[in-house]
């Protein structure tokens, strides 16, 4: 009875909610509690085989080499692309930011363009890019004579990770800088003048007066930038498919390899790739808790010294 | 490069070499696509014989490979379907669930906040395996409309989040004015917010826009079983798997897929660029 009185005093705000609910209800809130209730089963995913296994895939995981590999590159990618991505397209921004280059939308649009470009497209052109079998790339850097062989950028372990991280942030350059723009325009003018005034310039100009009045934002754009590196699957998979030999297997393809697609013959195991899911999502949790807690003690320090 | 900008010499020609710098380097930028729209129109020999850009003979018949043999005509079908499909689906959702997060007190409002916050950092990897499995089990999995609701409902959080901070920012007599009047709820919200809230619905829609001919790791998965429901993103890729030699066929097929979303920005740039800037405003 109160519950029913509760539903109705309140049946236009659960009536409004109903589509969200249904939608992140179906593709967020469920698949976060069924990847743990698979994560704890021993099921090839084709038939009604299902073993329970409690922590089993979780122990089993901790001993797997594959597994840890694949978890480095992904915090490799992230440390190679995040800060690469924030540092460059805060330069470009600050360029593209003054009023009388009159050229600034046209550049801003050109630097724009491979983010609206699809990854898988992305992923392929470089492909051909990179490619030791004259590949433009190889024929400059031999034309010039830089090197003396073509480099197989997407086929040696050494180089591949690397190239995918160039290219990473050449993709998505463009929406960090527009991101950063948007945060400049909050910068009023009159603050140069101050800091020209000052003789502060440069380096010193962004990091003491430019940085700490867009902060808000910069938080902002660091998290979105960190959330959208954790996307790496369609890059990878459109260039490498891991390869060569897992040099570039990270979390997700690791994931969808032993869900979906062992191309080794071995059946599919759901029930790991779900546990390796499971693990993956708790770390990246707690480096962001642990994240978000130096910020906030780094802020308090400042504010100490201040 | 900071020196250049701020210091108040010769500002002209600083401009001028500003310019000239960003001009090279914006032309290094795109000369990938470049290198593509070339490519897309030489023949399978000149790639080899042929480094530079202009082609000798204009061989138009790579994109009718492309649209026949990779199947793409089919394939930008099925990615119009969903980018559309979930577009509407996701702007319709996200911004009711906005609204009521952001305007309303009702019991369970902090619980669905803090949940709904929470999983922002979910990774895709996270809920393949789970969200592929429900699709099968309702019967969806191999069809366009399942793949178009997982595609709506990947990033719809973080969406539902940026709806809840806008709505939460406008003035509360707006709707009391509304109210006094005898305006229903359902036609305050249709008739005065979601009109006020226009610049966060050009943000949603332009991401999810991105978000749906982006994604690949759902349609790849999902149409492993039916071929026939791939979306572009996918259907090159199985055509690179296919075709390892044809690159002048794979350049069209790209440039194919390309084209609508890039004449699309380029015609709408001023609204994806400040529909992108206001999710770091909101």
């Amino acid at each position: 009875m109160h519950l029913l009185h509760i539903l109705h005093r309140h049946r236009f705000a659960y009536l409004m909610l109903l589509p969200g609910l249904i939608l992140s209800g179906m593709f967020v809130f469920y698949p976060i509690f069924a990847a743990v209730f698979y994560a704890m089963q021993d099921w090839s995913g084709f038939n009604a085989d299902i073993k329970f296994v409690g922590f089993q895939n979780f122990v089993d995981l901790f001993r797997d080499p594959i597994f840890w590999n694949a978890f480095g590159r992904s915090i490799y990618f992230l440390a190679g692309t995040v800060p690469a991505q924030l540092v460059l397209s805060l330069m470009l921004a600050m360029v593209l930011n003054n009023q009388l280059l009159k050229l600034s939308n046209l550049f801003r649009t050109m630097v724009f363009l491979p983010v609206v470009t699809p990854v898988a497209v992305i992923g392929i052109v470089w492909t051909f890019l990179l490619s030791p079998f004259n590949g433009p790339i190889n024929g400059l850097l031999l034309d010039i004579g830089l090197i003396a062989r073509p480099i197989d950028f997407l086929g040696s372990s050494d180089t591949v990770m690397p190239s995918v991280i160039g290219v990473y942030v050449w993709k998505w350059l463009g929406i960090t800088l527009i991101y950063w723009l948007a945060a400049l325009q909050t910068v009023p003018e009159d603050v140069y003048d101050a800091a020209r005034l000052d003789n502060c310039k440069g380096l010193r100009l962004v990091v003491l007066v430019v940085l700490p009045i867009i902060m808000p934002f910069a938080v902002a754009i660091t998290l979105i930038t960190m959330v959208s590196a954790l996307n790496v699957f369609p890059l990878i998979m459109s260039m490498t498919n891991g390869g060569p030999f897992f040099g570039s297997e990270v979390m997700e393809i690791f994931i969808y390899r032993t869900a979906f697609a062992s191309d080794d013959g071995t059946i599919p195991r759901l029930g790991y790739a779900a546990a390796a899911g499971v693990l993956f999502g708790l770390m990246i949790l707690g480096l962001t808790i642990l994240q978000s807690l130096a910020t906030r003690m780094a802020r308090r320090r400042a504010e100490g010294v201040a | 490069m900071k020196r250049l900008i701020f210091g108040d010499h010769q500002p002209t020609s600083r401009i001028a070499l500003i310019s000239l710098a960003m001009t090279a380097l914006c032309l290094i930028w795109i000369y990938p696509f470049v290198w593509m729209l070339a490519t897309s129109l030489k023949s399978n020999t000149e790639i080899f014989g042929n480094p530079g850009l202009i082609p000798e003979s204009w061989a138009w018949e790579n994109y009718a490979r492309a649209w026949t043999e990779a199947n793409m005509g089919r394939y930008f079908f099925n990615t119009l379907f969903v980018t559309v499909g979930s577009v509407v689906l996701v702007t319709f959702a996200t911004s009711l669930m906005g609204y009521i997060l952001g305007r309303f007190e009702f019991p369970g409002r902090t619980l669905l906040f803090v949940a709904t916050v929470s999983t922002v950092f979910v990774p895709q990897g996270f809920t393949i395996i789970p969200v592929f499995e429900l699709l099968s089990a309702m019967g969806l999995s191999t069809g366009l409309l399942g793949l178009t609701l997982a595609t709506s409902g990947n990033a719809i959080v973080i969406f539902v989040v940026l709806f809840a901070g806008y709505f939460s920012q406008l003035p509360k007599e707006l709707e009391e004015a509304a109210r006094v009047e005898g305006v229903s709820q359902w036609q305050i919200f249709w008739y005065v917010m979601l009109p006020l809230a226009k610049p966060m619905v050009v943000t949603v829609l332009i991401m999810q826009v991105l978000n749906a001919w982006n994604d690949f790791l759902l349609p790849l998965v999902i149409t492993l079983a039916n071929p026939a429901i791939r979306t572009l993103s996918v259907g090159i890729y199985a055509f690179k798997g296919e075709q390892t030699i044809d690159w002048t066929g794979m350049a069209a097929a790209a440039t194919i897929s390309i084209i609508p979303v890039v004449l699309l920005f380029i015609l709408l740039q001023r609204y994806f660029i400040n529909g992108l800037a206001g999710a770091v405003k909101g």
